[in-house]
């Protein structure tokens, strides 16, 4: 009889995971993203993943879809080569990443006496046979190590423990909000990633050409795809089952980094924005909670469309001049926005604003690291 | 760390409370955000990066 694997590292039970959104469910920004490739970082479109490029030729569409292994997830992320690229410069490079604030990793205890391995473990397949790494970047000082592993055309886990890094006992993670650590899973990369020696054994100071040694190109045919999903990064020398978790944790998870309000897809209701009062003939005045809070002070996106936006007075629409703004009096906690009208309306009257008749209409935050 | 962005038509805007600069509306990777003048934010770092570096000039609020 085969003794199931047990949790007999130091993790805990739940939330042993400091992946979030590992198993790939929460898509916030949308479902597949087509041409990626040109610009050095993008995110999405699954939440707390950025896809990472550099001057490649190369390009990809990511989209969330539901061929996950049975039993670990339904969802995965999918790179699908639209455009090979087979002439490498020194500086290409294919990324997928996911940053963690240093409060969020004290449990490593990294860089002082007492530092634990981490062990990080996924679920992944390809259309063919690839090796590709999966690094860790302490970014509060400049250290990394790397691990090659092997994709093939069926779903496998990859499991693979990193020393504790003990360094000289002076360089542990920030106990703050900051980006501390970079997990990395690298499939394509120029020589300034691969000329030199893997550092694969132990943490060391960071050197550019030890990151990425020995891997495959994802770009090197139109053939090429690669799946992923069921991420977990753990304390200890033993990857356990993956952690799963109801989609309520997961999603409030993201929130604290990305998260957005209409764009429902549904053109039968219109996209209920905020509430707030006319402050001015033709300026109105909202505010919205941010629960859970954000990581700081973030960021609005908009549509980009005036047109898109509508203020609801009374029993009237009225179109709106400018997209949402955001007031500099925000917090983590509270957005305080702004938005102008096309035509005067009573000062102090309440009003909503909301999508225009159009489904495309949202507001976003963006606290990401 | 990789947070570069294409940054375009930056411009302070005036906050309602202290009508002084507030936040900056600009277009960020082709996104029309606006974003809070706080260097934790990861927008604003890079603003005052590319302002830094002479590759991005702030408009003055209308």
């Amino acid at each position: 009889m085969t003794k199931a694997r047990t949790n007999a590292s130091a993790s805990p039970a739940v939330g042993r995971n400091m992946v979030i959104n590992g198993a790939m469910n929460v898509a916030q920004r949308n479902t597949s993203v087509a041409d990626l490739g040109a610009s050095s970082g993008y995110l999405g479109p699954i939440d707390r993943f950025r896809i990472g490029a550099g001057t490649t030729a190369g390009r990809l569409t990511a989209s969330q879809t539901s061929d996950g292994p049975n039993g670990i997830s339904a969802n995965c992320l999918k790179f699908d080569c639209t455009t090979a690229d087979t002439s490498i410069a020194a500086g290409e490079k294919l990324l997928i990443e996911q940053r963690f604030e240093g409060q969020n990793l004290q449990r490593i205890g990294k860089g002082v006496a007492g530092a634990k391995q981490v062990t990080v473990s996924f679920y992944v397949k390809a259309n063919a046979s690839f090796t590709f790494a999966c690094e860790l970047y302490d970014h509060d000082n400049s250290r990394q190590i790397s691990k090659l592993f092997s994709v093939t055309s069926n779903w496998s886990r990859v499991e693979l423990t990193f020393p504790a890094d003990v360094d000289d006992g002076s360089s542990p993670f920030g106990d703050d909000n900051a980006l501390s650590l970079s997990l990395f899973i690298a499939l394509h990369a120029g020589s300034n990633f691969t000329s030199g020696t893997l550092n694969s054994s132990s943490w060391a100071n960071a050197t550019s050409a030890n990151r990425h040694v020995g891997i495959d190109s994802f770009y090197s045919s139109t053939d090429n795809n690669f799946f992923i999903t069921g991420v977990q990064m753990e304390v200890g020398p033993v990857a356990t089952e993956f952690e799963q978790e109801d989609i309520t944790t997961t999603l409030e998870k993201c929130k604290r980094y990305y998260r957005r309000i209409g764009n429902t897809g549904d053109a039968s209701v219109f996209q209920m924005l905020f509430s707030g009062f006319m402050g001015t003939a033709n300026r109105a005045y909202g505010s919205l909670m941010l629960s859970p809070s954000m990581r700081t002070q973030p960021t609005m996106g908009t549509t980009g469309t005036a047109t898109h936006y509508a203020i609801m007075n009374e029993n009237s629409n009225t179109a709106c001049s400018a997209v949402p703004a955001l007031d500099g009096q925000t917090s983590e906690q509270t957005v305080f926005i702004i938005q102008d009208t096309g035509s005067d309306l009573t000062v102090g009257q309440g009003v909503q604003v909301r999508g225009n008749s159009n489904v495309t209409a949202h507001i976003a935050f963006d606290a990401e690291l | 760390m990789d947070n570069s962005m294409t940054i375009t038509n930056a411009q302070y805007l005036l906050s309602q409370g202290t009508g002084e600069n507030g936040s900056i509306k600009c277009i960020a990777n082709g996104e029309h955000v606006s974003v809070p003048m706080n260097p934790a934010n990861r927008h604003y770092a890079e603003i005052l990066r590319q302002v830094e570096a002479g590759t991005l000039t702030i408009a003055a609020a209308d």
